[in-house]
Protein backbone atom coordinates (compact mmCIF):
# COMPACT_ATOMS: atom_id res chain seq x y z
CA UNK A 1 0.00 0.00 0.00
CA UNK A 2 2.92 2.13 1.46
CA UNK A 3 4.24 1.70 -2.17
CA UNK A 4 1.30 3.89 -3.86
CA UNK A 5 3.70 6.94 -2.67
CA UNK A 6 7.08 5.77 -3.34
CA UNK A 7 10.02 8.02 -3.76
CA UNK A 8 9.82 8.82 -7.28
CA UNK A 9 6.01 9.67 -7.14
CA UNK A 10 6.40 11.93 -4.67
CA UNK A 11 9.49 13.53 -5.83
CA UNK A 12 8.12 13.80 -9.33
CA UNK A 13 4.66 15.35 -7.72
CA UNK A 14 6.64 17.95 -5.89
CA UNK A 15 9.13 18.51 -8.40
CA UNK A 16 7.45 18.09 -11.97
CA UNK A 17 10.41 18.56 -14.89
CA UNK A 18 7.75 18.26 -17.52
CA UNK A 19 5.29 21.08 -16.33
CA UNK A 20 4.19 23.98 -18.33
CA UNK A 21 2.77 24.82 -21.61
CA UNK A 22 4.14 24.76 -24.58
CA UNK A 23 3.32 27.76 -27.28
CA UNK A 24 3.55 27.56 -30.23
CA UNK A 25 3.08 23.32 -30.43
CA UNK A 26 2.22 21.40 -32.87
CA UNK A 27 0.02 19.08 -30.87
CA UNK A 28 -1.96 20.09 -27.76
CA UNK A 29 -4.70 18.68 -26.30
CA UNK A 30 -6.95 18.06 -22.93
CA UNK A 31 -9.61 16.38 -20.77
CA UNK A 32 -11.22 15.80 -17.28
CA UNK A 33 -11.55 13.34 -15.23
CA UNK A 34 -15.17 12.63 -14.50
CA UNK A 35 -14.91 11.07 -11.06
CA UNK A 36 -12.62 13.83 -9.52
CA UNK A 37 -13.02 16.86 -11.63
CA UNK A 38 -9.05 17.01 -12.50
CA UNK A 39 -8.11 18.32 -15.49
CA UNK A 40 -5.20 17.76 -17.86
CA UNK A 41 -3.15 19.81 -20.81
CA UNK A 42 -0.56 17.73 -23.16
CA UNK A 43 1.78 19.59 -25.49
CA UNK A 44 4.03 18.30 -27.93
CA UNK A 45 6.21 19.95 -30.70
CA UNK A 46 7.33 17.42 -33.09
CA UNK A 47 10.44 17.43 -36.03
CA UNK A 48 10.31 17.36 -39.51
CA UNK A 49 10.00 12.91 -39.24
CA UNK A 50 6.84 13.31 -36.68
CA UNK A 51 9.80 12.80 -33.43
CA UNK A 52 8.65 14.20 -30.87
CA UNK A 53 11.56 16.80 -29.70
CA UNK A 54 9.45 18.31 -26.84
CA UNK A 55 6.57 17.68 -24.51
CA UNK A 56 4.72 19.52 -21.58
CA UNK A 57 1.79 19.01 -19.13
CA UNK A 58 -0.26 21.52 -17.32
CA UNK A 59 -3.53 21.17 -15.12
CA UNK A 60 -4.31 20.16 -11.95
CA UNK A 61 -4.44 16.50 -10.11
CA UNK A 62 -3.12 14.33 -7.45
CA UNK A 63 0.15 13.11 -6.98
CA UNK A 64 -0.38 9.51 -8.88
CA UNK A 65 -1.85 11.49 -11.93
CA UNK A 66 0.62 14.75 -11.73
CA UNK A 67 3.72 12.12 -11.46
CA UNK A 68 2.30 9.99 -14.10
CA UNK A 69 2.20 13.05 -16.77
CA UNK A 70 6.07 13.67 -15.57
CA UNK A 71 6.70 10.66 -16.23
CA UNK A 72 5.03 9.87 -19.47
CA UNK A 73 6.03 13.62 -21.15
CA UNK A 74 9.70 12.57 -20.24
CA UNK A 75 9.25 8.91 -22.51
CA UNK A 76 7.81 10.25 -25.48
CA UNK A 77 10.64 13.03 -25.83
CA UNK A 78 12.53 11.13 -28.96
CA UNK A 79 9.64 9.41 -29.59
CA UNK A 80 7.89 8.97 -32.82
CA UNK A 81 3.98 9.67 -33.10
CA UNK A 82 3.28 6.21 -33.96
CA UNK A 83 5.24 4.97 -30.93
CA UNK A 84 3.20 7.36 -29.14
CA UNK A 85 -0.26 6.48 -30.72
CA UNK A 86 1.25 2.92 -29.62
CA UNK A 87 1.52 3.47 -26.16
CA UNK A 88 -0.64 1.44 -23.58
CA UNK A 89 -1.83 1.04 -20.30
CA UNK A 90 0.93 -1.15 -19.10
CA UNK A 91 3.68 1.22 -20.36
CA UNK A 92 2.16 3.71 -18.36
CA UNK A 93 1.92 1.57 -15.27
CA UNK A 94 6.21 0.18 -15.93
CA UNK A 95 6.62 3.55 -15.45
CA UNK A 96 4.95 4.46 -12.41
CA UNK A 97 6.23 0.94 -11.35
CA UNK A 98 2.75 0.50 -8.81
CA UNK A 99 -0.10 -1.03 -8.51
CA UNK A 100 -3.50 1.12 -8.67
CA UNK A 101 -6.59 0.46 -7.88
CA UNK A 102 -9.72 0.90 -10.43
CA UNK A 103 -10.41 4.32 -9.26
CA UNK A 104 -6.55 5.62 -9.37
CA UNK A 105 -6.07 3.81 -12.03
CA UNK A 106 -8.09 6.71 -14.00
CA UNK A 107 -5.97 9.00 -12.07
CA UNK A 108 -2.91 7.57 -13.35
CA UNK A 109 -4.50 7.09 -17.25
CA UNK A 110 -5.85 10.68 -17.28
CA UNK A 111 -2.90 11.92 -18.98
CA UNK A 112 -2.04 9.05 -21.15
CA UNK A 113 -4.88 9.14 -22.63
CA UNK A 114 -5.15 12.80 -23.14
CA UNK A 115 -1.77 12.20 -24.99
CA UNK A 116 -3.01 9.37 -27.66
CA UNK A 117 -6.05 11.54 -28.40
CA UNK A 118 -3.85 14.18 -29.32
CA UNK A 119 -1.50 11.84 -31.30
CA UNK A 120 -4.30 10.61 -33.00
CA UNK A 121 -5.89 13.87 -33.88
CA UNK A 122 -9.68 13.09 -31.95
CA UNK A 123 -11.90 15.47 -31.11
CA UNK A 124 -12.06 13.53 -28.16
CA UNK A 125 -10.34 11.25 -25.67
CA UNK A 126 -12.02 7.93 -25.34
CA UNK A 127 -11.54 5.60 -22.61
CA UNK A 128 -10.83 2.71 -25.46
CA UNK A 129 -7.32 4.66 -26.07
CA UNK A 130 -5.74 3.52 -22.81
CA UNK A 131 -7.80 0.04 -22.84
CA UNK B 1 -12.02 18.70 26.91
CA UNK B 2 -14.83 16.61 27.53
CA UNK B 3 -17.64 16.26 25.33
CA UNK B 4 -18.57 13.17 25.70
CA UNK B 5 -21.73 12.53 24.38
CA UNK B 6 -25.23 10.76 25.89
CA UNK B 7 -27.44 11.11 23.39
CA UNK B 8 -26.47 7.28 22.27
CA UNK B 9 -25.14 4.43 22.78
CA UNK B 10 -22.62 4.04 19.85
CA UNK B 11 -20.68 1.07 21.52
CA UNK B 12 -24.04 -0.78 21.83
CA UNK B 13 -25.03 0.26 18.11
CA UNK B 14 -21.56 -0.55 16.82
CA UNK B 15 -22.40 -4.26 18.04
CA UNK B 16 -25.35 -4.22 15.04
CA UNK B 17 -23.04 -3.47 12.26
CA UNK B 18 -21.04 -6.54 12.06
CA UNK B 19 -18.53 -5.01 9.17
CA UNK B 20 -16.98 -2.18 11.78
CA UNK B 21 -15.41 -4.80 13.52
CA UNK B 22 -13.28 -5.62 10.31
CA UNK B 23 -9.95 -4.78 9.10
CA UNK B 24 -8.92 -3.30 6.04
CA UNK B 25 -5.18 -4.12 6.07
CA UNK B 26 -4.01 -6.34 7.90
CA UNK B 27 -4.15 -4.97 12.02
CA UNK B 28 -5.30 -1.63 10.05
CA UNK B 29 -9.64 -1.67 11.83
CA UNK B 30 -11.83 -0.11 9.24
CA UNK B 31 -12.79 3.72 10.47
CA UNK B 32 -15.94 4.30 8.64
CA UNK B 33 -16.20 7.94 7.85
CA UNK B 34 -18.02 7.86 4.05
CA UNK B 35 -22.08 7.48 5.43
CA UNK B 36 -23.22 10.73 3.25
CA UNK B 37 -22.29 8.21 -0.02
CA UNK B 38 -23.52 4.93 1.66
CA UNK B 39 -24.42 3.75 5.27
CA UNK B 40 -23.53 0.22 6.78
CA UNK B 41 -26.72 -1.92 6.61
CA UNK B 42 -27.63 -3.94 10.33
CA UNK B 43 -28.20 -6.81 11.36
CA UNK B 44 -31.69 -5.99 11.76
CA UNK B 45 -32.10 -4.99 8.22
CA UNK B 46 -30.15 -8.08 6.59
CA UNK B 47 -32.17 -10.69 8.67
CA UNK B 48 -35.11 -8.64 7.57
CA UNK B 49 -34.78 -9.12 3.73
CA UNK B 50 -33.53 -12.49 4.76
CA UNK B 51 -36.28 -13.98 6.40
CA UNK B 52 -38.59 -12.69 3.14
CA UNK B 53 -35.94 -14.46 0.67
CA UNK B 54 -35.84 -17.65 2.58
CA UNK B 55 -39.42 -18.05 4.02
CA UNK B 56 -42.00 -15.43 1.76
CA UNK B 57 -40.35 -15.42 -1.46
CA UNK B 58 -42.84 -14.06 -4.55
CA UNK B 59 -43.84 -11.44 -6.66
CA UNK B 60 -46.45 -9.30 -5.23
CA UNK B 61 -49.68 -8.32 -6.38
CA UNK B 62 -50.32 -11.12 -8.83
CA UNK B 63 -50.85 -14.10 -7.12
CA UNK B 64 -53.07 -15.80 -4.68
CA UNK B 65 -51.15 -17.83 -2.80
CA UNK B 66 -49.69 -17.61 0.36
CA UNK B 67 -46.06 -16.42 -0.76
CA UNK B 68 -47.28 -13.84 -2.81
CA UNK B 69 -49.82 -12.74 -0.10
CA UNK B 70 -47.19 -12.88 2.48
CA UNK B 71 -45.10 -10.92 0.30
CA UNK B 72 -47.57 -8.55 -0.96
CA UNK B 73 -48.17 -7.76 2.30
CA UNK B 74 -44.36 -7.07 3.51
CA UNK B 75 -44.04 -4.95 1.00
CA UNK B 76 -47.23 -2.55 1.15
CA UNK B 77 -46.57 -2.76 5.58
CA UNK B 78 -42.85 -1.30 4.58
CA UNK B 79 -44.33 1.69 2.18
CA UNK B 80 -46.46 2.35 5.86
CA UNK B 81 -43.57 2.27 8.07
CA UNK B 82 -41.93 4.83 5.68
CA UNK B 83 -44.76 7.09 4.94
CA UNK B 84 -44.92 7.18 8.96
CA UNK B 85 -41.49 7.67 9.42
CA UNK B 86 -41.83 11.34 7.29
CA UNK B 87 -45.63 11.52 8.17
CA UNK B 88 -47.05 11.50 4.81
CA UNK B 89 -50.82 11.75 5.15
CA UNK B 90 -51.28 8.28 3.59
CA UNK B 91 -48.86 5.05 2.45
CA UNK B 92 -50.17 5.92 -1.33
CA UNK B 93 -48.45 8.96 -1.33
CA UNK B 94 -44.85 7.22 -0.95
CA UNK B 95 -44.05 5.93 -4.25
CA UNK B 96 -41.20 2.91 -4.62
CA UNK B 97 -37.99 4.02 -6.77
CA UNK B 98 -34.76 3.13 -7.27
CA UNK B 99 -32.69 5.84 -5.36
CA UNK B 100 -33.35 9.86 -4.44
CA UNK B 101 -31.76 10.25 -8.63
CA UNK B 102 -34.79 8.03 -9.92
CA UNK B 103 -37.60 10.01 -7.44
CA UNK B 104 -36.30 13.12 -9.16
CA UNK B 105 -36.32 12.14 -12.65
CA UNK B 106 -39.78 10.96 -11.93
CA UNK B 107 -40.97 14.16 -10.89
CA UNK B 108 -39.01 16.13 -14.08
CA UNK B 109 -40.38 13.74 -16.81
CA UNK B 110 -43.87 13.43 -15.09
CA UNK B 111 -44.76 15.99 -13.91
CA UNK B 112 -42.46 18.36 -15.17
CA UNK B 113 -43.26 17.42 -18.76
CA UNK B 114 -47.28 17.61 -17.98
CA UNK B 115 -46.92 21.11 -16.17
CA UNK B 116 -43.92 23.13 -17.36
CA UNK B 117 -43.46 24.77 -20.73
CA UNK B 118 -41.23 27.52 -22.99
CA UNK B 119 -40.06 29.79 -20.54
CA UNK B 120 -41.07 28.71 -17.67
CA UNK B 121 -38.52 28.98 -14.79
CA UNK B 122 -37.28 26.52 -12.26
CA UNK B 123 -35.15 27.62 -8.95
CA UNK B 124 -32.42 25.02 -7.85
CA UNK B 125 -29.68 25.97 -5.62
CA UNK B 126 -25.81 26.07 -6.62
CA UNK B 127 -25.39 23.30 -3.85
CA UNK B 128 -27.30 21.08 -5.72
CA UNK B 129 -26.20 17.05 -6.02
CA UNK B 130 -25.95 16.94 -9.70
CA UNK B 131 -29.12 14.53 -9.11
CA UNK B 132 -31.54 17.11 -8.78
CA UNK B 133 -29.47 19.27 -11.32
CA UNK B 134 -29.14 16.99 -14.61
CA UNK B 135 -32.95 15.92 -14.60
CA UNK B 136 -33.62 19.74 -14.89
CA UNK B 137 -31.01 20.36 -17.75
CA UNK B 138 -32.11 17.50 -19.74
CA UNK B 139 -35.96 18.93 -19.23
CA UNK B 140 -34.88 22.67 -19.83
CA UNK B 141 -33.33 21.65 -22.89
CA UNK B 142 -36.05 19.70 -24.64
CA UNK B 143 -38.79 21.96 -23.28
CA UNK B 144 -36.79 25.99 -22.79
CA UNK B 145 -37.34 26.26 -19.60
CA UNK B 146 -35.68 28.90 -18.19
CA UNK B 147 -33.08 27.96 -14.80
CA UNK B 148 -32.15 29.85 -12.00
CA UNK B 149 -30.04 29.49 -9.12
CA UNK B 150 -30.24 30.16 -5.33
CA UNK B 151 -26.52 31.40 -4.57
CA UNK B 152 -24.05 29.68 -1.74
CA UNK B 153 -22.64 32.71 0.06
CA UNK B 154 -18.69 31.98 1.32
CA UNK B 155 -20.00 30.53 4.37
CA UNK B 156 -22.08 28.13 2.84
CA UNK B 157 -25.53 28.96 3.41
CA UNK B 158 -28.23 29.46 0.20
CA UNK B 159 -28.42 33.65 0.31
CA UNK B 160 -32.33 33.96 1.10
CA UNK B 161 -32.22 37.97 0.01
CA UNK B 162 -31.34 36.59 -3.90
CA UNK B 163 -34.11 33.94 -3.59
CA UNK B 164 -36.72 36.32 -3.05
CA UNK B 165 -35.42 38.59 -5.80
CA UNK B 166 -35.51 35.29 -8.05
CA UNK B 167 -39.38 34.21 -6.78
CA UNK B 168 -40.48 37.71 -8.72
CA UNK B 169 -39.53 35.67 -11.80
CA UNK B 170 -42.76 33.56 -10.68
CA UNK B 171 -41.29 30.32 -11.14
CA UNK B 172 -43.46 26.89 -11.55
CA UNK B 173 -40.98 25.04 -9.37
CA UNK B 174 -38.45 25.54 -6.74
CA UNK B 175 -36.40 22.03 -5.77
CA UNK B 176 -34.20 22.36 -3.11
CA UNK B 177 -31.74 20.29 -1.42
CA UNK B 178 -32.80 20.06 2.48
CA UNK B 179 -28.71 19.06 3.02
CA UNK B 180 -25.76 19.56 0.99
CA UNK B 181 -23.83 16.45 1.02
CA UNK B 182 -20.78 18.48 0.21
CA UNK B 183 -21.28 21.85 3.00
CA UNK B 184 -22.97 20.07 5.50
CA UNK B 185 -25.18 22.58 5.14
CA UNK B 186 -29.23 22.33 6.73
CA UNK B 187 -31.09 24.52 4.36
CA UNK B 188 -33.96 25.96 6.18
CA UNK B 189 -36.52 23.89 4.03
CA UNK B 190 -39.80 25.61 5.75
CA UNK B 191 -39.48 29.04 4.93
CA UNK B 192 -37.98 28.04 1.17
CA UNK B 193 -41.72 26.53 1.01
CA UNK B 194 -43.86 29.03 2.52
CA UNK B 195 -42.19 31.73 0.07
CA UNK B 196 -42.46 28.81 -2.62
CA UNK B 197 -45.78 28.58 -2.24
CA UNK B 198 -46.49 32.42 -1.94
CA UNK B 199 -45.15 32.50 -5.14
CA UNK B 200 -47.37 30.13 -6.96
CA UNK B 201 -44.89 27.22 -6.94
CA UNK B 202 -44.91 23.69 -6.81
CA UNK B 203 -41.90 22.49 -4.17
CA UNK B 204 -39.43 19.65 -4.32
CA UNK B 205 -37.08 18.61 -2.13
CA UNK B 206 -33.90 16.12 -2.12
CA UNK B 207 -34.05 14.51 0.97
CA UNK B 208 -31.37 12.44 0.35
CA UNK B 209 -29.30 13.66 3.26
CA UNK B 210 -32.05 14.99 5.36
CA UNK B 211 -34.18 12.11 5.80
CA UNK B 212 -31.64 9.80 7.41
CA UNK B 213 -29.91 12.58 9.73
CA UNK B 214 -32.69 14.77 10.82
CA UNK B 215 -36.52 13.98 12.08
CA UNK B 216 -38.47 15.43 8.25
CA UNK B 217 -41.99 15.69 8.32
CA UNK B 218 -43.84 16.51 5.04
CA UNK B 219 -46.80 17.70 6.70
CA UNK B 220 -45.12 20.13 8.99
CA UNK B 221 -43.12 21.29 6.02
CA UNK B 222 -45.81 21.06 3.80
CA UNK B 223 -43.87 20.05 0.82
CA UNK B 224 -44.74 18.88 -2.39
CA UNK B 225 -42.09 16.04 -3.11
CA UNK B 226 -39.99 14.53 -1.29
CA UNK B 227 -36.95 12.22 -2.68
CA UNK B 228 -34.96 10.05 -0.63
CA UNK B 229 -32.69 6.75 -0.52
CA UNK B 230 -32.86 3.83 1.44
CA UNK B 231 -29.07 3.17 1.36
CA UNK B 232 -28.43 5.84 2.55
CA UNK B 233 -30.62 5.48 5.85
CA UNK B 234 -28.73 2.01 7.06
CA UNK B 235 -31.14 0.22 4.39
CA UNK B 236 -30.10 -1.44 0.99
CA UNK B 237 -29.28 -0.20 -2.27
CA UNK B 238 -31.64 -0.34 -5.27
CA UNK B 239 -34.50 1.21 -3.41
CA UNK B 240 -35.73 4.53 -2.44
CA UNK B 241 -38.84 6.71 -2.17
CA UNK B 242 -40.96 9.83 -3.72
CA UNK B 243 -43.38 11.46 -1.48
CA UNK B 244 -45.74 13.64 -3.37
CA UNK B 245 -49.06 15.56 -2.43
CA UNK B 246 -52.01 13.27 -3.00
CA UNK B 247 -53.43 15.34 -6.17
CA UNK B 248 -50.35 16.30 -7.76
CA UNK B 249 -49.70 12.47 -7.81
CA UNK B 250 -53.08 11.97 -9.25
CA UNK B 251 -53.05 14.28 -11.60
CA UNK B 252 -49.53 13.15 -13.13
CA UNK B 253 -49.18 10.62 -15.76
CA UNK B 254 -47.00 7.65 -15.70
CA UNK B 255 -43.64 7.67 -15.98
CA UNK B 256 -42.97 4.33 -16.85
CA UNK B 257 -44.99 1.46 -18.61
CA UNK B 258 -45.38 -1.96 -18.18
CA UNK B 259 -46.78 -4.54 -15.76
CA UNK B 260 -48.36 -3.11 -12.34
CA UNK B 261 -48.76 0.21 -13.14
CA UNK B 262 -52.03 -0.26 -15.37
CA UNK B 263 -55.66 -0.77 -14.47
CA UNK B 264 -56.69 -2.05 -17.88
CA UNK B 265 -55.12 -2.80 -20.68
CA UNK B 266 -56.21 -2.82 -24.55
CA UNK B 267 -54.14 -3.70 -27.88
CA UNK B 268 -54.07 0.42 -28.50
CA UNK B 269 -54.52 2.20 -24.95
CA UNK B 270 -54.10 1.56 -21.36
CA UNK B 271 -55.81 2.93 -18.10
CA UNK B 272 -53.55 3.53 -15.07
CA UNK B 273 -53.69 2.50 -11.80
CA UNK B 274 -53.73 4.85 -9.03
CA UNK B 275 -51.46 5.71 -7.02
CA UNK B 276 -49.01 4.91 -6.21
CA UNK B 277 -48.96 1.56 -7.99
CA UNK B 278 -49.65 4.28 -11.72
CA UNK B 279 -45.66 4.92 -10.75
CA UNK B 280 -44.17 1.28 -10.38
CA UNK B 281 -43.90 -0.71 -13.36
CA UNK B 282 -42.78 -4.00 -13.88
CA UNK B 283 -41.73 -6.13 -10.63
CA UNK B 284 -39.96 -3.82 -8.01
CA UNK B 285 -37.64 -4.31 -5.52
CA UNK B 286 -39.41 -6.47 -2.91
CA UNK B 287 -36.80 -7.74 -1.18
CA UNK B 288 -35.19 -4.31 -0.74
CA UNK B 289 -37.93 -2.89 -0.07
CA UNK B 290 -38.56 -4.87 3.26
CA UNK B 291 -35.12 -3.97 3.94
CA UNK B 292 -35.92 -0.50 4.03
CA UNK B 293 -38.82 -0.96 6.09
CA UNK B 294 -36.63 -2.64 9.12
CA UNK B 295 -33.87 0.22 8.55
CA UNK B 296 -36.87 3.03 9.31
CA UNK B 297 -37.69 0.72 12.29
CA UNK B 298 -34.40 0.71 13.52
CA UNK B 299 -33.97 4.26 13.37
CA UNK B 300 -37.41 4.70 15.00
CA UNK B 301 -35.91 2.88 17.98
CA UNK B 302 -33.25 4.98 18.35
CA UNK B 303 -35.29 7.94 17.46
CA UNK B 304 -34.79 10.87 14.98
CA UNK B 305 -34.80 13.52 17.58
CA UNK B 306 -31.85 11.40 19.59
CA UNK B 307 -29.89 10.82 15.85
CA UNK B 308 -30.13 14.52 15.43
CA UNK B 309 -28.40 15.29 18.65
CA UNK B 310 -25.94 13.30 18.44
CA UNK B 311 -24.64 13.95 14.97
CA UNK B 312 -24.58 17.74 15.96
CA UNK B 313 -21.89 16.87 19.01
CA UNK B 314 -20.10 14.57 16.77
CA UNK B 315 -19.86 17.31 14.11
CA UNK B 316 -19.07 20.03 16.65
CA UNK B 317 -16.14 18.21 18.07
CA UNK B 318 -15.16 16.90 14.47
CA UNK B 319 -15.00 20.51 13.28
CA UNK B 320 -13.20 21.42 16.96
CA UNK B 321 -10.58 18.75 16.18
CA UNK B 322 -10.19 19.89 12.40
CA UNK B 323 -9.41 23.82 13.24
CA UNK B 324 -6.00 22.50 15.47
CA UNK B 325 -4.51 21.14 12.77
CA UNK B 326 -2.32 24.01 10.37
CA UNK B 327 -3.50 23.94 6.72
CA UNK B 328 -6.67 22.49 7.36
CA UNK B 329 -9.31 24.57 5.04
CA UNK B 330 -13.13 23.14 6.60
CA UNK B 331 -16.07 24.17 3.49
CA UNK B 332 -19.46 24.94 4.93
CA UNK B 333 -20.99 26.92 7.84
CA UNK B 334 -20.29 26.43 11.26
CA UNK B 335 -21.64 23.30 13.66
CA UNK B 336 -25.04 24.65 14.55
CA UNK B 337 -26.43 25.13 10.63
CA UNK B 338 -24.62 21.75 9.40
CA UNK B 339 -25.57 18.15 9.53
CA UNK B 340 -22.56 15.31 10.05
CA UNK B 341 -20.54 15.77 6.85
CA UNK B 342 -16.98 18.07 6.95
CA UNK B 343 -15.45 18.38 3.81
CA UNK B 344 -11.87 19.49 3.43
CA UNK B 345 -8.48 20.25 2.30
CA UNK B 346 -5.41 20.32 3.68
CA UNK B 347 -2.42 22.51 2.67
CA UNK B 348 -2.14 22.49 -1.27
CA UNK B 349 -2.60 18.61 -1.15
CA UNK B 350 -5.23 16.90 -3.65
CA UNK B 351 -7.89 15.09 -2.03
CA UNK B 352 -7.06 11.94 -3.34
CA UNK B 353 -3.85 11.93 -1.83
CA UNK B 354 -5.34 12.83 1.41
CA UNK B 355 -8.12 10.00 1.40
CA UNK B 356 -5.13 7.89 -0.25
CA UNK B 357 -2.89 8.37 2.66
CA UNK B 358 -6.29 7.94 5.02
CA UNK B 359 -7.38 4.52 3.78
CA UNK B 360 -3.74 3.50 4.82
CA UNK B 361 -4.56 4.15 7.78
CA UNK B 362 -8.15 2.47 7.42
CA UNK B 363 -10.07 5.52 6.97
CA UNK B 364 -12.20 5.60 4.77
CA UNK B 365 -13.31 9.10 3.71
CA UNK B 366 -14.82 10.20 0.21
CA UNK B 367 -12.61 12.43 -2.07
CA UNK B 368 -14.05 13.82 -5.16
CA UNK B 369 -16.42 16.31 -6.19
CA UNK B 370 -18.97 14.45 -4.34
CA UNK B 371 -21.75 14.77 -7.63
CA UNK B 372 -21.59 18.47 -7.10
CA UNK B 373 -18.99 20.04 -9.05
CA UNK B 374 -20.90 23.38 -9.82
CA UNK B 375 -20.83 24.26 -6.50
CA UNK B 376 -16.64 23.23 -6.02
CA UNK B 377 -16.38 25.72 -9.13
CA UNK B 378 -18.34 27.89 -7.06
CA UNK B 379 -15.40 27.65 -4.59
CA UNK B 380 -12.45 27.36 -6.71
CA UNK B 381 -11.80 23.81 -6.32
CA UNK B 382 -12.02 21.14 -7.96
CA UNK B 383 -12.08 18.33 -5.81
CA UNK B 384 -12.79 17.73 -2.07
CA UNK B 385 -11.81 15.10 0.69
CA UNK B 386 -15.19 14.58 3.09
CA UNK B 387 -15.47 12.65 6.48
CA UNK B 388 -19.21 12.17 7.44
CA UNK B 389 -20.56 10.69 10.24
CA UNK B 390 -24.00 8.87 11.30
CA UNK B 391 -25.51 6.87 14.76
CA UNK B 392 -22.61 4.48 14.50
CA UNK B 393 -19.51 7.06 14.40
CA UNK B 394 -17.46 7.15 17.76
CA UNK B 395 -16.01 10.30 18.78
CA UNK B 396 -12.51 8.17 18.49
CA UNK B 397 -12.94 7.62 14.90
CA UNK B 398 -12.66 11.56 14.65
CA UNK B 399 -9.44 11.22 16.64
CA UNK B 400 -8.43 8.85 14.59
CA UNK B 401 -8.74 11.23 11.37
CA UNK B 402 -7.13 13.78 13.28
CA UNK B 403 -4.15 11.68 13.58
CA UNK B 404 -4.59 10.10 10.07
CA UNK B 405 -4.32 13.60 8.55
CA UNK B 406 -1.11 14.64 10.20
CA UNK B 407 0.28 11.33 8.43
CA UNK B 408 -0.31 13.32 5.20
CA UNK B 409 0.84 15.90 6.45
CA UNK B 410 4.39 14.28 6.97
CA UNK B 411 4.06 11.91 3.81
CA UNK B 412 3.99 15.09 1.81
CA UNK B 413 6.22 17.23 4.00
C1 LIG C 1 -28.06 15.58 -1.59
C2 LIG C 1 -28.10 14.35 -2.43
N1 LIG C 1 -29.02 14.25 -3.40
C3 LIG C 1 -29.11 13.17 -4.17
C4 LIG C 1 -28.26 12.11 -4.04
C5 LIG C 1 -28.42 10.94 -4.95
O1 LIG C 1 -28.77 9.80 -4.27
P1 LIG C 1 -28.83 8.40 -5.03
O2 LIG C 1 -27.48 8.19 -5.62
O3 LIG C 1 -29.16 7.43 -3.96
O4 LIG C 1 -29.88 8.53 -6.06
C6 LIG C 1 -27.28 12.15 -3.05
C7 LIG C 1 -26.33 11.03 -2.91
O5 LIG C 1 -25.14 11.20 -2.86
C8 LIG C 1 -27.21 13.30 -2.23
O6 LIG C 1 -26.28 13.38 -1.28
Amino acid sequence: MDDLYRELIIERYKSPQFRGELDPHDISFEDDNPLCGDHIRVDLRLDENDTVTEAAFSGQGCAISQASADLLMESVVGKSLAEVKALTKDDLLDLLGIELGPVRLKCALLSLKVLKAGAYGLGEANDDLVE
Amino acid sequence: MNIQTTALDVAKIREDFPILAREVHPGVPLVYLDSTATSQRPRQVVEAMERLIYHSNANIHRGIHVLAEEATAAYEEARGKIAKFINAPSARQVIYTRNTTESINLVAQSWGRANLKAGDVVILTEMEHHSNLVPWQILAMEKNLRLEFIPVTEDGLLDLDAYRELLTLEPKLVAFTQMSNVLGTINPAKEIIVLAHAAGAVTLVDGAQSVPHLPVDVQALNADFLAFSAHKMLGPTGIGALYGRKELLEAMPPFMGGGDMIKRVELRSFQPNSIPHKFEAGTPAITEAIGFGAAVDYLNQIGMVAVESYEQEIVAYALERLAEIPGVRVFGPEAEQKGAVVSFLLDDLHAHDISQVLDMHGIAVRAGHHCAQPLHDKFGITSTARASFYIYSAFEEVDKLVAGIYKVKEMFA
